[in-house]
C-alpha cells in the first residue's frame, strides 16, 4: 500500500462547506509537506520474497553522505550532486507505477478521503506518574506532604513483590504512534501539501508517514 | 515552515476588514443560518439572515486565521459579550462606529464598571494625532 514520507509543518484552520452549509465552518488541520524524495529501488518477489518500493529522502550533498550509502544511491541514481540519506519502503505489486528515479508527490493522494498518519511522539524524557499515566496525585496544600507521588505500589506478604507492568515513572514519549482515519481535507499537488483534519504525532518539522486509511482502503495493518 | 502555513491561510484570509483596535465601537454584521428539515419529506430548508451586534471591542485574541474580537455591549441592562472570528465567512461586514483612547490591550476592567464609569474617551476625527 502506498506510503508517503511527510513533514509536519504545523497546524492552522481552514473553512470548509459540508452539505447544507451556506458559508463555511472552521476545521482544525495539520499541514503536511511531502519533502523531496526519489524511488531508489525495488524489492522483488524473486529476489526478496515480496514486492516493495524503496524510497529515499533527506537529501544531502555528496561529501556528507556516508560511504556505504553513497555506493547504494550512486548505483541506483547515477552521478548527482545530492543524494538521499534516509530510506523507507512500502509493499506494492504495482512496481511499474514507481520506476527508479521517479519521485512521489501529494498528487498520489488524489481521490483519497481518509488517511493514517504514523510518527514519533514528542519525547518527554523521564516523567512522573501524573504526566505519564494520568495518576491524580495528592492535594497541593493544607500540609498534605503528598503531591505528585505514585502512592502504594503493591500489597503485603502475598504477593510479596510488585506486579509486572505496574505503572510507574519512567521514559515517556518518543514512541511510534499511528493515528488512524484522519480526514484528508485538502491536497495541494503543486506545493506537495496535504491538509489533514486534527493533530498528528511529533513536533513541527518531524517526519511522519502518511498512507491511505487501512480500514477504508485495506492493506498492511502494521 | 511559517511561509507554508501563511500560504495555506492566505486563501481563507479576509482582506476586506478594517484595522480593529481595543476600545473601538464596532457594528458586527453576523450571518445567521436557520436550518429546518422536514421530517416527512426529508427536504432541507436553509435560510440565512444577518444580525447586527454593536458594542465595544474589549480584547483581540488569537493570531492568523484564528484572530478573534471580543465585543461587549449592554443589552436591555444585561451585559453581553460575544467573540467573533474575524476571518469567518459568517462575518458579513464589520464597521467601526468610533474609536476611543485606551491605554491597555485588554479592557476587561470595563466588566467591573457600570454606567458613566464604563465610558471611554472617544477620539474625535479632528483632534486625532498624526
Amino acid at each position: 500500500m502506498l506510503k508517503l514520507i511527510a513533514r509536519k509543518v504545523g497546524m492552522t484552520q481552514v473553512y470548509v462547506k459540508p452539505e447544507h452549509e451556506p458559508f463555511g465552518i472552521p476545521v482544525p488541520v495539520t499541514v503536511l509537506q511531502i519533502p523531496e524524495n526519489v524511488v531508489v529501488g525495488h524489492r522483488t518477489a524473486e529476489k526478496d520474497g515480496y514486492n516493495a518500493v524503496i524510497v529515499g529522502y533527506d537529501f544531502k550533498p555528496v561529501h556528507k553522505v556516508k560511504k556505504p550509502v553513497l555506493g547504494f544511491v550512486k548505483g541506483a541514481l547515477g552521478d548527482k550532486e545530492k543524494y538521499p540519506t534516509k530510506f523507507y519502503e512500502f509493499k506494492t505489486d504495482e512496481l511499474d507505477k514507481y520506476p527508479v528515479g521517479s519521485s512521489l508527490g501529494a498528487a498520489l493522494f488524489e481521490g483519497i478521503e481518509v488517511v493514517d498518519v504514523q510518527g514519533k511522539t514528542k519525547g518527554r524524557g523521564f516523567t512522573g506518574v501524573m504526566k505519564r499515566w494520568d495518576f491524580s496525585g495528592g492535594p497541593a496544600a493544607h500540609g498534605s506532604k503528598f503531591h505528585r507521588r505514585p502512592g502504594s505500589i503493591g500489597q503485603h506478604t502475598f504477593p510479596g513483590r510488585v506486579w509486572k507492568g505496574k505503572k510507574m515513572a519512567g521514559h515517556y514519549g518518543n514512541e511510534t504512534v499511528t493515528i488512524l482515519n484522519l480526514q484528508l481535507v485538502r491536497i495541494y499537488p503543486e506545493d506537495n501539501l496535504l491538509l489533514v483534519k486534527g493533530g498528528v504525532p511529533g513536533h513541527r518539522g518531524a517526519y511522519v508517514f502518511v498512507r491511505p486509511a487501512v480500514y477504508k482502503y485495506g492493506g498492511d495493518k502494521r | 515552515m511559517d511561509e507554508i502555513i501563511r500560504k495555506v491561510e492566505s486563501e481563507y484570509r479576509r482582506e476586506d476588514l478594517p484595522l480593529i483596535k481595543p476600545g473601538d465601537t464596532v457594528r458586527v454584521h453576523w450571518r445567521i443560518v436557520e436550518f429546518r428539515r422536514d421530517n416527512k419529506t426529508g427536504a432541507v430548508d436553509v435560510r440565512t439572515r444577518v444580525q447586527v451586534f454593536e458594542g465595544v471591542v474589549i480584547a483581540l485574541q488569537g493570531k492568523g486565521l484564528n484572530r478573534k474580537i471580543v465585543v461587549r455591549k449592554i443589552s436591555h441592562g444585561i451585559p453581553v459579550e460575544r467573540i467573533f472570528p474575524l476571518h469567518s465567512p459568517y462575518l458579513e461586514k464589520l464597521e467601526i462606529v468610533n474609536r476611543a483612547k485606551v491605554r491597555r490591550a485588554k479592557l476587561y476592567y470595563l466588566r467591573h464598571k457600570v454606567g458613566r464609569a464604563a465610558r471611554l474617551k472617544i477620539i474625535r476625527e479632528h483632534n486625532r494625532k498624526g
